[in-house]
């Protein structure tokens, strides 16, 4: 072999075909929505109605959210379990301060919901980041430390309908131009963090932690300080959905948002942020999101029975792990091989 | 193989890099004695030792992973103290290790510039001009490498080349480099040469680790030997022939901590059969026989531990066959291997060999768990005695038996590797690196322990980077260079300079 053929050694067809797979998994997602939708509107054309076109759009909006933040946390190979509990949480406190400021501004219980979260967020961040206990543990706890507080809230406080501003259930309820106003925030949401996952050193220190740690310290990178962002990051938005929760549905019982936190790691690990940090992006988790959401409704809509949604969305996720699996091994194949017939010559 | 021709360089005017007496301990472990080297602008120059010579010791002190003890460092003529990697960079000093610490999910661009991404206005990051600064630095390394390409799946050889062009986009001034051709092909050998001879030219000075001898003396200007972690000395490289470097290297007496013994070995127990897993070992063929020890050495990468492995059944094989007394092995398996009767003491046993939050009893008896079952259910009371018994065979030190094996010293530890596979009674015992860390009391104790077990009629493979313990305990010796068995010697024929020659590939000694 000619040194010049060896120059190009990290570029061969074979391994650069892997990268581009992993850099075109977003675009798969989005064939495979148009494909669910497309099969599910041959056998029942009411599928694309508006309505139910806008359920598609509103339906996930919330998880989405959950999922910018979790995406977050995921890339620094943590996880942040308690992001159900702490929407929950919100949407109660949200409520309880209409039903005392019944003209508070939107913004203000927008803010509001941001502020309880990011308290959450921080608790788990500090926790993980600083005294290094895993965040498996940590945020698993936070998420029964405050469902039980979720719990004792809902035993003395009553969020009535009424008690709710109709401006702030526009907010959840309402359109703007046909596109759900929860979508559009949600849009917004991924919009501007995805710009800066790109954009900002801070942001990129993020995937260095996840991708290899040692080599993160090596280059400078501040890796307790990334990671309680993180969290804390991951908090704020799971409250500020907890605020939209409240906004869509008017009402809180204390099993708001329960179970969600899984349902948002499937977004997130179906829409192709490896589950072990390191890669994924914010809009691969907001599209895994609404692949699982059109799922579920195409099977309503198809007459399936509810039971198998979640067997198909769990059919995904194994699908979608083991697709990330089969593609890091292969490239570690191609690799041992390409070096031993290197060492032919 | 080809090697460019290199202008000698001008070791005049001061000099970059000084180091003075730099020691360095581990505890009482003296990792570094006097490690003293001067480096100049413009020059390759090649630091030279066996494994354990404090070579690395030295390179973590000038990459800031490890403070010195004492000695003095001045860069530029200034006195200097790092106390992390940042601050070494900072200073102008890359480190291109063995094994590259890249980020894998990101773009080779960003993997150069991490944390010190160019920006624009905003303070955002100016990816175009990060791929373009990228594309600038492999043109002058004359390399093609895409900057956008992810860096999972690079070869090592493209993953240090990603790590040279670190170290020049931040203008280093020292760019060490440990044993990077040792997992390269000639080819990727040669690209890097000319990559060397570039940043020559462009005023760096390079610091080259390597267990090559030829590539050394193709390559640098000056070499410096160090030798049980003291230095030994420094000479312009026309002034030294590779006789000389080896036994500047390897020169000393052995200490006699063997006794002598004359053994005859019985019949064969493992027949290895041109064993062959791609890209790690080729062709490998030999054999043990009962009663014998046959030391396995090698540079480190060499590949023993990969054939070690290889032989249990922990990596697959792609060709080639192990056969234990006569039978074949099936491969890919190591609970067949244990069947068999062949006992794996590994080179880690932290990670390897020990369960360490587990108590020392179930420790020992953990590959001998299904003979100490009854209806599937493990009875406490034979585990116990297996562990007294091996306790008092061993001579083992220890508090109480329901402690956690973490509580033990090294060479207790070891032994309770040791006891786990002896209770199996195997007839073969692979055992790498046995004295790894153990102090020199207990080292003898496992030298005594391992002639009683070929008295026994045990066959033993041993794999060790120690010169002297190969020398001294093994009854046959067998070298690996890059994969490949390049030497045999009985223990007659075998002195330090043979195995070094063997080990770096200098001749092809009587293989069988």
């Amino acid at each position: 072999m000619s040194v010049l053929e060896s120059q190009s050694l990290g570029t061969s067809p074979r391994s650069s075909l892997v990268s581009a797979v992993l850099r075109f998994r977003e675009l798969a997602i989005v064939v495979a929505v148009i494909l669910v939708f497309a099969l599910t509107y041959f056998k029942n054309p009411s599928f694309a109605s508006v309505a139910s076109v806008q359920q598609m759009l509103a339906g996930p909006a919330i998880i989405i959210m959950l999922g910018v933040g979790e995406t977050l946390v995921i890339i620094t190979r943590n996880v942040d379990l308690s992001i159900g509990s702490v929407l929950g949480l919100s949407a109660f406190l949200v409520g309880d301060l209409f039903a005392h400021y019944p003209h508070m501004p939107v913004i203000v219980a927008l803010l509001a919901g941001l502020l309880i979260g990011l308290v959450c967020g921080a608790v788990n961040g500090v926790i993980v980041a600083y005294a290094r206990v895993p965040a498996l543990v940590v945020t698993l706890g936070m998420l029964y430390i405050i469902r039980g507080v979720d719990a004792v809230i809902d035993n003395g406080v009553q969020i009535e309908p009424s008690q709710i501003p109709q401006s702030f259930v526009n907010l959840g309820a309402g359109t703007i131009l046909g596109i759900p106003t929860l979508f559009i925030i949600a849009s917004a949401v991924v919009a501007v963090v995805g710009y800066v996952m790109r954009t900002f050193r801070s942001a990129r220190d993020l995937y260095a932690i996840g991708s290899n740690p040692d080599a993160a310290v090596l280059a400078g990178v501040r890796v307790p300080r990334r990671i309680f962002s993180a969290f804390a990051i991951s908090g704020a938005l799971a409250g500020l959905g907890g605020a939209l929760w409240l906004a869509e549905f008017a009402t809180v019982a204390s099993t708001a948002g329960l179970g969600y936190e899984l349902n948002v790691v499937a977004a997130c690990v179906v829409g192709g942020v490896a589950i072990f940090g390191g890669s994924g992006t914010v809009l691969g988790a907001a599209l895994g999101a609404l692949l699982l959401n059109t799922i579920d409704q195409a099977l309503v809509a198809a007459r399936v029975s509810s039971f198998w949604n979640q067997a198909v969305a769990g059919l995904l996720l194994l699908v979608a792990i083991a697709f990330d699996r089969y593609v890091s091994l292969r490239a570690e194949r191609i690799l041992r091989v390409e070096g031993a017939h290197h060492d032919d010559n | 193989m080809t090697v460019p021709s290199v202008a000698p360089a001008s070791s005049t005017g001061e000099p970059v890099l000084v180091v003075e007496s730099a020691t360095k301990y581990f505890g009482p472990v003296k990792a570094l004695v006097n490690g003293s080297i001067t480096l100049f602008a413009g020059e390759a120059h090649a630091l030279l030792g066996e494994n354990g010579a404090g070579k690395s010791t030295l390179v973590k002190i000038l990459a800031g992973v490890h403070g010195a003890d004492g000695g003095h460092v001045t860069l530029d003529g200034q006195p200097v103290r790092f106390s992390s990697p940042i601050d070494a960079r900072e200073a102008g000093v890359a480190v291109i290790y063995q094994e590259p610490t890249l980020f894998p999910d990101l773009s080779v661009a960003e993997n150069i510039f991490m944390g010190r991404h160019p920006l624009r206005s905003g303070r955002r990051i100016d990816r175009s001009e990060m791929v373009e600064r990228a594309r600038q630095v492999f043109a002058r390394l004359g390399v093609h490498l895409s900057p956008h390409r992810v860096a999972r799946g690079l070869s090592v050889a493209d993953q240090q080349i990603v790590e040279i062009a670190k170290a020049i986009s931040f203008n280093a001034k020292i760019i060490i480099m440990d044993e990077p051709t040792a997992a390269l092909s000639d080819v990727e050998v040669q690209r890097l040469f000319d990559v060397v001879a570039t940043l020559r030219k462009e005023g760096a000075a390079i610091m080259f680790i390597s267990h090559r001898l030829e590539e050394v003396f193709a390559m640098c200007q000056r070499v410096t030997i160090m030798r049980d972690g003291a230095f030994v000395r420094t000479a312009p490289i026309e002034d030294l022939t590779i006789d000389e470097v080896i036994y500047a290297m390897v020169g000393r007496d052995i200490v006699s901590l063997y006794g002598e013994h004359a053994r005859t070995p019985g019949l064969n127990v493992l027949e290895v059969e041109h064993l062959t897993r791609e890209g790690v070992f080729t062709d490998i063929s030999f054999n043990v026989r009962a009663g014998e020890i046959v030391g396995l050495a090698g540079l480190v990468g060499a590949g023993r531990t990969e054939v070690a492995r290889g032989i249990f059944g922990i990596d697959r094989v792609d060709a080639g066959r192990v056969r234990l007394l006569g039978q074949t092995l099936k491969s890919g398996s190591p609970l067949a291997a244990m069947r068999a009767g062949i006992g794996f003491v590994p080179e880690d046993r932290r990670q390897q060999g020990l369960v360490m939050e587990m108590a020392i009893d179930r420790n020992a008896s953990l590959a001998s768990i299904h003979e100490l079952s009854r209806f599937g259910l493990i009875r406490r009371s034979s585990e116990r005695r297996l562990a007294t018994e091996w306790a008092a065979r061993l001579h083992l030190k220890y508090g109480r038996f329901a402690n956690p094996v973490k509580t033990l010293s090294g060479g207790n530890q070891q032994k309770v590797v040791l006891a786990k596979w002896l209770a199996r009674k195997p007839r073969l015992l692979i055992i790498d690196e046995p004295t790894r860390g153990i102090d020199i009391g207990t080292k003898a104790e496992v030298h005594r322990l391992l002639g009683e077990l070929v008295e026994q009629g045990v066959a033993i493979l041993m794999i060790s980077s120690e010169m002297p313990e190969v020398l001294g305990v093994a009854d046959r010796i067998l070298v690996l260079h890059e994969g490949r068995l390049s030497g045999e010697f009985t223990r007659e024929e075998a002195d330090e300079e043979s195995i070094m020659r063997a080990a770096a590939g200098q001749v092809k000694a009587g293989v069988s």
